[in-house]
């Protein structure tokens, strides 16, 4: 595996090596000093055409725990911002030395693009509405590992709820929890459904009340609010009373069922009650796993022949 | 014996009432022998060649005034008489565009001086193609416009299409549309379908050419001003026009070798080479433009070769500018996809659109003595594979690199005068 830009590219075989090398980036974790020279000499450069904070520290801390080199390229404070193309930006960068970009951009399709002016493995770090790989890897780790279903995600059913149209998250997500064998329900007002969704391999809800009592995950998905001025949606309040998760909602999930969000979490929006008052609350462990999960996409993509050494450095 | 400046041997006269084998005289810019014995200054072995008058291109973008570093009329030249075209209609999205009679006189001088195809220059509806004023059709078309269009936009405002249509008549132009009602397509990218969904790009529906095409049929019938309709690529499209003929509206249709080719699920890679408007639809689509095009509910082909500079190409895919080359691959691209007959394809790629053109009267003729010499000579079996870097075209944007096709394009003639043997460009 050279690149990592859509789930679509991974097989069931390369998931379930990615989350039994997280399982060992998680123990990792735990420890005193969680740091191993498994990528020492390698460099990566996270290179966010669009501000993402939490997924970029994310992706720099798992380098850094590996040992890397990091090279951190903001847009927002760079070159592109005068008119720099996209492939001189990542020949430049690549005449530097770069061993992986991890790469952000608004539009869809832009680290595939990448791909063919550098000698660099790429990782797609969120690509327009398209796809978002290492977060979907990682929501999968975490229901895998929650229900203790090693292999497969089979006989769980996970309601994702909101903007799936607009949603990089719910794309990488959807493929990975189908293809891992678990029933996918998406819950979404018409207007926020992708067209040709009866092409899509999910059932499809339009109030949250439909599945709350029998869902073992529920993934609320950020409800963008420049959506609502494009009149995707008709009012916030509207919203919030059909798919937010509220306290009477919490209260009616299975006892086992868990709450999934990819951050950053839109209070009194999609979620109006406390997640710390919600016992299946996982969000701050997909968070946790975030981190291991990148460490064993950097180190599956980059390790090559080099073990995973198991002494602290 | 006759003798003539120029000799084709053995060709394969491909003419509306008849395909027959004769040797063919040139001379002084008219043909001047059909069969009998004659000898040549210059004489080109035609054996197993189809001979037919020009192709002549209703939509090619040549870029020239404003964006020269994608192409000049001189290299957008080389590369129609390269694929068979003898004359081309250029588009009027220059800059500035051509709404005004300096710049059109500067277009024709540009084609004249290149002379390596005829460049007959359309017009604009809009001034600026700004869907708000009306251009002056009638100095444009005492300067010899014919074709007017904002084509890269569609009118939006259907009160001011009315009118243009009704003055458009009066100055004896012909308005071309290029359908898409603007408010459905905002930031789209691609086709609004399966795979659209599923890359997460914004969608292009049938639904925005559909409206525009409904309307405008609305006011042909309500003025009987005639009308063409650009680069169709929607089934629904073709069975709107097939019934807006079969009432017998006064309109015509032209489709692209890459509607008639290629679905929407190219995109796959995001590699904008494959990002055009109206965008690559589905298999259905191609097929229902084929049938269209097969049974002459559409008449023409037309290329909507659209130059742009490699770097503006290696953009994202939302702002990568839309276009593709098309000149020197339609005829294989064409032939490639479609069963055509040797007539049928003369007739998609020169009669129909010299008459939509109103060039009639010197290209698109048939192979008689005293026609004027705009010829071509092309096979239907020679298969090669596209390569960009060999292309004439100064832009490499063609979406068939590396594809094989089927059929070539030997030997260009026009007024008398070859400007391209044995495949290659003699200026």
């Amino acid at each position: 595996m050279k690149h990592l830009l859509d789930t679509h590219d991974l097989s069931i075989d390369d998931i379930v090596k990615i989350f039994d090398v997280t399982d060992r980036m998680a123990e990792v974790n735990r420890r005193q000093v969680p740091k191993v020279p498994a990528l020492k000499g390698k460099t990566i450069a996270t290179v966010f055409f669009e501000d993402s904070t939490r997924t970029r520290l994310s992706f720099e801390t798992a380098a850094k725990r590996l040992s890397a080199e990091v090279m951190t390229f903001l847009a927002s404070s760079s070159s592109v911002n005068k008119g720099e193309s996209l492939r001189d930006t990542i020949e430049t960068l690549s005449a530097m030395g770069v061993d992986a970009f991890v790469v952000r951009h608004k539009s869809s399709g832009v680290p595939a693009q990448l791909t063919q002016w550098t000698n660099a493995s790429v990782i797609n770090a969120g690509d327009g509405w398209h796809q978002h790989p290492t977060q979907g890897l990682l929501d999968a780790y975490t229901i895998s590992r929650e229900f203790n279903q090693r292999e497969s995600l089979k006989g769980r059913t996970i309601a994702i709820v909101g903007d799936i149209k607009h949603s990089r998250v719910a794309r990488s997500d959807i493929d990975l929890f189908t293809r891992l064998g678990a029933k996918v329900v998406i819950v979404a007002p018409p207007t926020l459904l992708p067209s040709h969704v009866e092409t899509w391999p999910v059932e499809v809800r339009h109030t949250i009340d439909d599945v709350i009592d029998n869902v073992d995950v529920l993934y609320l998905l950020r409800m963008q609010l420049e959506r609502m001025q494009a009149a995707a949606i008709p009012q916030l309040s509207d919203y919030t009373k059909s798919y937010a998760l509220t306290p009477e909602r919490a209260a009616a999930l299975q006892s086992h069922a868990i709450v999934m969000h990819p951050g950053p979490m839109n209070r009194g929006v999609e979620i109006t009650v406390d997640p710390a008052d919600v016992p299946g609350s996982r969000i701050l462990a997909q968070v946790t796993n975030g981190v291991s999960i990148r460490m064993a996409v950097l180190f599956t993509l980059l390790g090559g022949d080099s073990v995973l050494v198991g002494g602290e450095s | 014996m006759s003798r003539h400046a120029i000799v084709l041997r053995n060709a394969t006269v491909v003419n509306p009432d008849a395909v027959f084998v004769a040797d063919i005289g040139i001379s002084k810019g008219v043909i001047s022998a059909v069969g009998g014995d004659m000898t040549g200054d210059v004489e080109i072995d035609a054996t197993g060649l189809n001979l037919s008058s020009g192709f002549v291109d209703l939509h090619t973008h040549l870029r020239e005034p404003g964006k020269e570093e994608a192409e000049t009329i001189e290299s957008g030249s080389r590369a129609a008489a390269l694929g068979g075209y003898t004359a081309v209609v250029a588009m009027p999205n220059t800059d500035p565009a051509q709404d005004n009679v300096a710049t059109v006189e500067f277009v024709r001088a540009q084609g004249v001086r290149a002379g390596l195809c005829d460049v007959y220059p359309s017009g604009c509806i809009t001034v600026g193609r700004l869907g708000e004023e009306i251009a002056p059709f009638g100095e444009l078309s005492q300067a010899g416009v014919v074709i007017c269009t904002d084509d890269g936009n569609g009118v939006q405002d259907g009160a001011l299409m009315h009118r243009a249509l009704l003055q458009a008549q009066q100055a004896n132009v012909v308005l071309a549309q290029h359908c898409e009602k603007s408010d459905l397509t905002a930031g789209a990218v691609m086709h609004e379908g399966e795979c659209c969904s599923h890359l997460g790009v914004p969608g292009w529906p049938a639904a925005a050419e559909i409206e525009m095409l409904q309307r405008d049929l609305e006011l042909v019938k309500e003025t009987g001003a005639p009308m063409h309709f650009l680069h169709l690529s929607t089934a629904a499209s073709v069975d709107l026009v097939r019934q807006a003929k079969a009432d017998g509206l006064p309109i015509t249709a032209e489709v692209t070798p890459h509607h008639l080719s290629l679905e929407d699920t190219l995109l796959t890679g995001f590699d904008p080479v494959f990002k055009v408007n109206p965008p690559l639809r589905t298999r259905t689509d191609i097929e229902a433009l084929q049938r269209g095009l097969t049974e002459g509910v559409i008449d023409a082909v037309a290329t909507d070769h659209a130059p742009h500079a490699g770097h503006t190409k290696e953009q994202p895919l939302d702002t990568a500018p839309p276009g593709m080359l098309g000149l020197e691959t339609a005829l294989a691209v064409l032939n490639t996809a479609v069963s055509l007959d040797v007539q049928k394809i003369a007739d998609v790629m020169s009669w129909a659109p010299a008459r939509i053109a109103r060039i009639n009267h010197l290209h698109g003729r048939p192979i008689a003595v005293g026609e004027p010499a705009n010829v071509t000579m092309w096979d239907t079996t020679s298969g090669w594979t596209v390569s960009r870097e060999s292309l004439a075209s100064k832009s490499k944007n063609t979406p068939y690199h590396g594809m094989n096709v089927r059929g070539r394009v030997h030997h260009t003639i026009l007024n008398g005068e070859i400007v391209v043997q044995n495949g290659k460009a003699l200026k």
